[in-house]
């Protein structure tokens, strides 16, 4: 039944390595290797300085609310799970990412520091979700 | 004022608006077309030049040309959203300006309302788009919510956005909302993505706008006197991942804005009417800061006490914006027809007494893009 409440990304050579990464409890990010900075979401060319030499790394799954909303309407297939709260991760690393807050709605605030959970949805997909540290 | 006269909109007019069955995009900008030229003084003869946004065709261009009768000589089908007309406005002057036509039409039409569609998932969304966040507003609503925790705007002052943009839209016979509203029926509206409730939401309607823009040569013999681009600018920050935005809270509209003002040679107290892009109310606190109408984090305070109704110090989204007038998609091209209805004189009950100068800014995508024009009469 989860399965079917969640869109399911399209894999390929950007996106093989962060999906394949979370079934693994692992999360993958990028870094590159000529400017030495982080970069999400995975491409092929650094966004920061062009250079083709870029390589997955494992972030450290730590870092703080940038800001979250509640969602409350929702088109399907989310629209069963409301209310959730999305949020921008920003990751130790400096890179943000989009993704759900679990735990106690109440404590949630911009700033708070968060570590990622893993949500098995199906065999084919795990999603990176965060909860307060 | 030290602009050039280059180019001119001599003709703007909305097709059928709100909810139109039966309709579809094509009629709905045959309709507008047909009535911008007609306010202009031209004929389908004259149109040397075409510009139209969205999605509904594999090539929207070239379709809509076909439809319309009219081979032009020069097509762009830039869509970015809802500053995609503003952006049509600038291609237009520019190539006015190289000399390569001296007639455009510009025309946008969208059955948003009777007959929504869905945007699938992108190669770029597809890490934001499992975890079920709402697009566009979740994003907006995230920009919300950082906009607060920063500067402590609060949900009453997001409110005053929408009262205010009601009032000037009881003052449009078009409008589709006309019924009076307050700051607590915002507040007390269900809420769609927290800080955001449904009456911080523009409308979802069916309709079509179309301007015409004139080289200065073309503009002399127009019906009614121009509305010259006295300047413009354009800024592109990211696409729909907000997570690219560099900073939530500022606007790509700081540096179009900026640029937009210096070729007009004006500044902010020489603008008399103010069109911006109203998504959301989030989006008009942070285009006015972004715009440096204040200071970052004062657009909660700019528009608290209705300062943005009629009657008020800053008149701002005079047809009652997309919040209240109507919505079809890209809203862009209604901040258009407005102003220079506005600076024509032709606005009745909501005419902001002798506008000279206004400016116009839309918003494409996420708070992704931006495009200001300034406009202004001789």
């Amino acid at each position: 039944m989860k399965g079917m409440m969640h869109l399911k990304p399209l894999i390929d050579d950007d996106s093989r390595t962060f999906w394949e990464g979370a079934k693994n409890h692992k999360l993958m990010i990028q870094w590159c290797n000529d400017c030495k900075k982080y970069i999400f979401y995975p491409r092929i060319i650094c966004p920061h300085c062009f250079s083709e030499h870029v390589s997955w790394v494992e972030a450290s799954g730590q870092g703080r609310i940038y800001s979250y909303t509640v969602v409350h309407r929702a088109m399907p297939p989310f629209n069963e799970q409301t209310p959730f709260v999305v949020a921008i991760v920003e990751l130790n690393e400096g890179v943000r990412m989009i993704s759900r807050i679990i735990g106690d709605r109440e404590k949630i605030s911009i700033d708070k520091p968060v570590s990622v959970v893993y949500e098995k949805i199906d065999d084919e997909l795990t999603l990176p979700y965060f909860q307060l540290s | 004022m030290k602009s050039d006269r280059i180019a001119a909109i001599v003709g703007v007019a909305e097709s059928d608006l709100g909810v139109v069955p039966g309709s579809n995009v094509l009629r709905l900008q045959a309709q507008a077309a047909k009535r911008a030229l007609d306010d202009a003084g031209f004929t389908k003869d004259d149109v040397e030049a075409l510009f139209t946004a969205g999605n509904w065709a594999r090539f929207p261009g070239l379709m809509l040309a076909e439809y319309l009768g009219i081979k032009p000589k020069y097509l762009d089908a830039t869509d970015i959203g809802g500053s995609s007309y503003e952006s049509h406005v600038i291609h237009a002057m520019a190539a006015i300006q190289a000399g390569l036509f001296d007639v455009a039409l510009i025309t946008y039409g969208s059955t948003s309302r009777t007959s929504p569609t869905r945007i699938p998932s992108s190669l770029t969304l597809r890490y934001e788009d499992p975890f079920g966040i709402p697009s566009p507003i979740g994003h907006y609503a995230l920009a919300a919510m950082k906009h607060m925790h920063q500067y402590g705007t609060t949900s009453e002052q997001l409110a005053e956005v929408a009262v205010a943009t009601r009032k000037w839209a009881m003052l449009n016979e078009k409008a589709y909302k006309r019924d009076p509203l307050n700051i607590d029926d915002v507040l007390n509206s269900p809420m769609v993505a927290e800080p955001l409730h449904v009456l911080d939401c523009c409308l979802v309607s069916d309709g079509g706008g179309a301007v015409v823009v004139a080289s200065a040569k073309a503009a002399a013999r127009a019906k009614k006197r121009p509305v010259w681009v006295l300047g413009h600018g354009e800024m592109t920050s990211h696409n729909n991942s907000v997570c690219s935005m560099p900073d939530l809270t500022v606007t790509p509209a700081r540096e179009s804005g900026r640029r937009a003002m210096e070729m007009a040679g004006i500044t902010h107290k020489e603008i008399d009417v103010t069109e911006v892009y109203d998504s959301f109310t989030i989006t008009v606190i942070l285009t006015l800061e972004a715009l440096g109408f204040c200071k970052p984090g004062e657009g909660g305070a700019f528009v608290s006490g209705q300062r943005t109704a009629p009657g008020g110090d800053f008149p701002l989204n005079t047809s009652g914006g997309g919040l209240s007038y109507c919505h079809p998609g890209l809203f862009g091209i209604f901040l258009l027809i407005e102003a220079v209805r506005q600076l024509r004189g032709e606005c009745g009950e909501r005419q902001v007494k002798d506008a000279k100068i206004a400016l116009v800014n839309g918003t494409g995508g996420t708070l992704s893009t931006t495009a200001t024009v300034i406009l202004g009469r001789d």
